[in-house]
């Protein structure tokens, strides 16, 4: 399939290999640096990386991974601060955050929630931390990833969907959930209501924080689907009112374990 | 449209001057606008204090994308490296046609019956809609506003809020002339008229197709940034993604979207972060129960080399199209995101319209500015845009020189050079300034349509200049 597509021009020159060629012509002459209001970087003759270590020689130490931004907004600097600058991002979202001592509190509450809004039927991941909260729903259950093949059209009809997350960013509140760790793509999105279930030390301060750690976790090989979800959908295109629950979920349900 | 490529020059710039002269006059759309976009100068300014300092975060999204697209010859063969690595297909189109054909052709290998789309500028750049419909193919938009956009059939007002023009009663009537759906004046209701409405369209579709914002490099992944959920949804469900996206939109590392991301949430709609930014790496894997079966990316050119071979302005390349240019714009809030007549409305489509689709055809936008340079101000990667406004006039005056003017400054540098001629046509003028304000001369007509000429002042400004030197010894 890849050949398939008019790769071959009429001079015999690929659509890659003449667009990479305008590339390099067009880069033969330098470009002047944007006007920095308060950067002053030790610019070389070589175009500087955005990384100390990486291949530019130029040596511009501005944006080190293991160093917090100190210009975006604070993401708090211990589990405490971390977790007050969460609940304020939350509730300014209108995410719902809900503090539980252990699985089978969680359990409890994700019982009592089922009850309430008379779910019929509820779609989870194999999990260890998703699947014992499934345990007493007075309702039917769909596993995404269970022995039968995925049914979208099954998902589609869950009430809501239970999955576990990567990460949990203070600095935005939001919540980084994976193909591989949070039953894959549909899941965290297709149900109207999405909970997610998670440790306090899944808590970091910043998103980068949150993306070294996805990169070393994917150890060169990312999953197929990172996603920062930062509150339920919404959307502002009627009127620039915001309205929640656009095409993903309406509500959104953290729930903190520990 | 596909025929507004074929668009006459002559065509372009009456049809801004006609539609800027009603826009200008409606008071009512004026006034919409306006307080539509009342509520984002207020969020983006609480998000803005946030940051601990908006300057430097400026900096550092700027460099980043400075870095990339200065590097680009190293990092878009990286990129597509790793992209292929992860099982991705890549696929590379000089121009429009020819992205064109390599979608219908995708389409029609997947024997598509019903494709789904999540919003993408490109695609509006490249017409793909009709290209699509024109071969048979039924394409739903799914994000509200474009999916509104595709029942007016209309193209975006505004390329990040794409219905900010259509009132609330407007949209009623439009789901219920399509969709049957009782008047309602509530926009919760409205939305989820739309929602209810796309759900087995989603589940239905076989192929999906979205735009992407930014290409990582060493890792190989593609990341979408929404709010709806709706791009989410279109990467998820359908057999087959197909992602289109212009070559300028690498950048090097995973960890400069740390940056990227807040930024263009906080500048495009006053937001910390947009709800979903998802990165791809390619279909589904081994292991993960659903998720695309293939994913093709399609890396388009059409002019984009053109304009990173002009070092002057190749920070335009930068641009992550967060429409903050346009929201601060007064020449967009005056005459409105269609008297453009571009893919991309305001300053920044003012700069580089005129690179995709010729300078002699589209240089009347770069005069559509007032030059305040409110749009620089607020680019959140630093983009010169309004001195990129003049450096269009600039070259398409070298490149097409305006007789008319070039004659007219010959004649201003003979009498400027000369004191006594520029005194003599001073009191020439000034004498005679009662009358010319009556003739219709083509020029004065249009600058005194909407102005009052005041009197001329009896004495030179040289002759005051010397009598008040007098009275003050």
């Amino acid at each position: 399939m890849k050949a398939a597509v008019g790769t071959l021009a009429a001079g015999g020159m690929s659509a890659r290999d003449t667009i990479l060629l305008r590339v390099r012509e067009a880069l033969r002459l330098p470009a002047p640096m944007p006007h920095f209001k308060s950067l002053l970087p030790s610019v070389g003759s070589d175009i500087p990386s955005t990384h100390a270590g990486s291949t530019s020689s130029a040596g511009l130490a501005i944006l080190p991974l293991d160093v917090a931004r100190p210009w975006l907004p604070d993401g708090g600097d211990t589990p405490e601060s971390q977790l007050a600058i969460l609940a304020t991002n939350l509730e300014k979202l209108r995410a719902q955050m809900h503090r539980v001592a252990d699985l089978s509190a969680a359990a409890d509450f994700v019982l009592s929630l089922a009850r309430t809004r008379d779910w019929k039927r509820v779609a989870y991941h194999g999990h260890a931390l998703v699947e014992p909260l499934l345990a007493g729903v007075p309702c039917a259950t769909y596993r995404v990833d269970g022995a039968d093949a995925f049914d979208k059209s099954a998902l589609e009809h869950c009430d809501a969907g239970i999955t576990a997350c990567d990460a949990i960013v203070a600095q935005t509140g939001s919540i980084l959930v994976s193909s591989a760790t949070s039953g894959g793509r549909s899941l965290s999105i297709l149900p109207h209501v999405h909970i997610v279930v998670a440790t306090l030390d899944q808590i970091v301060s910043t998103l980068g924080d949150a993306l070294h750690a996805a990169k070393h976790r994917g150890a060169g090989r990312m999953p197929s689907m990172l996603s920062f979800i930062t509150g339920p959908s919404r959307t502002g295109d009627i009127e620039r009112i915001l309205v929640l629950g656009a095409h993903g979920p309406k509500e959104l349900i953290l729930i903190l374990v520990g | 449209m596909i025929a507004s490529d074929a668009q006459s020059p002559q065509l372009a710039k009456k049809k801004f001057l006609r539609d800027a002269t009603v826009h200008v006059q409606d008071t009512g759309h004026r006034t919409f606008v306006q307080k539509a976009l009342g509520g984002y100068f207020v969020s983006r300014d609480a998000q803005k204090a946030r940051y601990r300092d908006w300057e430097q975060a400026r900096d550092a999204a700027s460099l980043a994308k400075w870095s990339a697209v200065n590097r680009l010859d190293e990092l878009l063969p990286l990129f597509v490296a790793n992209f292929e690595a992860n099982g991705g297909q890549v696929h590379w189109a000089r121009d429009a046609e020819e992205a064109r054909r390599i979608i219908l052709d995708l389409v029609r290998e997947a024997k598509a019956k019903a494709i789904i789309k999540s919003k993408c500028m490109t695609s509006e750049e490249i017409h793909l809609n009709a290209a699509l419909e024109k071969d048979g193919y039924g394409v739903i938009e799914s994000d509200l506003g474009e999916f509104i956009q595709q029942l007016r059939g209309e193209p975006p007002y505004h390329f990040v809020f794409p219905c900010m023009h259509v009132r609330r009663e407007e949209i009623s009537d439009l789901f219920g002339k399509f969709l049957g759906t009782p008047p309602t004046s509530s926009p919760e209701e409205l939305t989820m008229i739309a929602r209810r409405h796309m759900r087995q369209l989603y589940v239905d579709a076989d192929v999906g197709i979205t735009g992407a914002n930014f290409l990582v490099a060493e890792t190989g992944q593609i990341s979408i940034t929404e709010n709806e959920g709706n791009a989410r949804l279109t990467a998820a469900l359908p057999r087959v993604h197909i992602s289109l996206s212009g070559i300028e939109k690498v950048v090097e590392h995973l960890d400069d979207l740390a940056v990227l991301l807040p930024i263009l949430a906080t500048a495009g709609a006053g937001q910390q972060m947009t709800c979903y930014n998802t990165l791809y790496a390619g279909p589904r894997r081994d292991g993960e129960c659903d998720g695309p079966e293939e994913m093709h990316l399609v890396l388009l050119d059409n002019s984009r080399t053109a304009i990173l071979a002009d070092p002057e302005q190749r920070d335009s390349l930068h641009c992550i199209r967060c429409g903050a240019c346009l929201n601060v714009c007064p020449i967009f809030k005056n005459v409105g995101g269609f008297t453009y007549g571009t893919t991309y409305q305001g300053p920044i489509g003012s700069v580089i319209t005129p690179h995709l689709r010729g300078l002699s055809d589209w240089n009347h936008l770069s005069a559509a500015s007032s030059l305040c340079g409110a749009c620089s101000d607020v680019c959140p990667v630093r983009i010169d845009i309004h001195h990129h406004l003049l450096h269009n006039r600039r070259n398409a005056a070298r490149t097409a020189p305006n007789r008319l003017e070039k004659f007219g400054h010959q004649i201003f540098v003979i009498v400027a050079s000369r004191p006594w001629l520029f005194a003599a046509g001073g009191a020439i003028f000034r004498r005679t300034l009662g009358v010319l304000k009556r003739l219709p001369l083509p020029l004065l007509r249009d600058w005194m349509a909407t102005r009052t000429l005041p009197a001329a002042p009896r004495k030179s400004f040289r002759q005051q200049w010397r009598q008040a030197g007098k009275d003050s010894l």
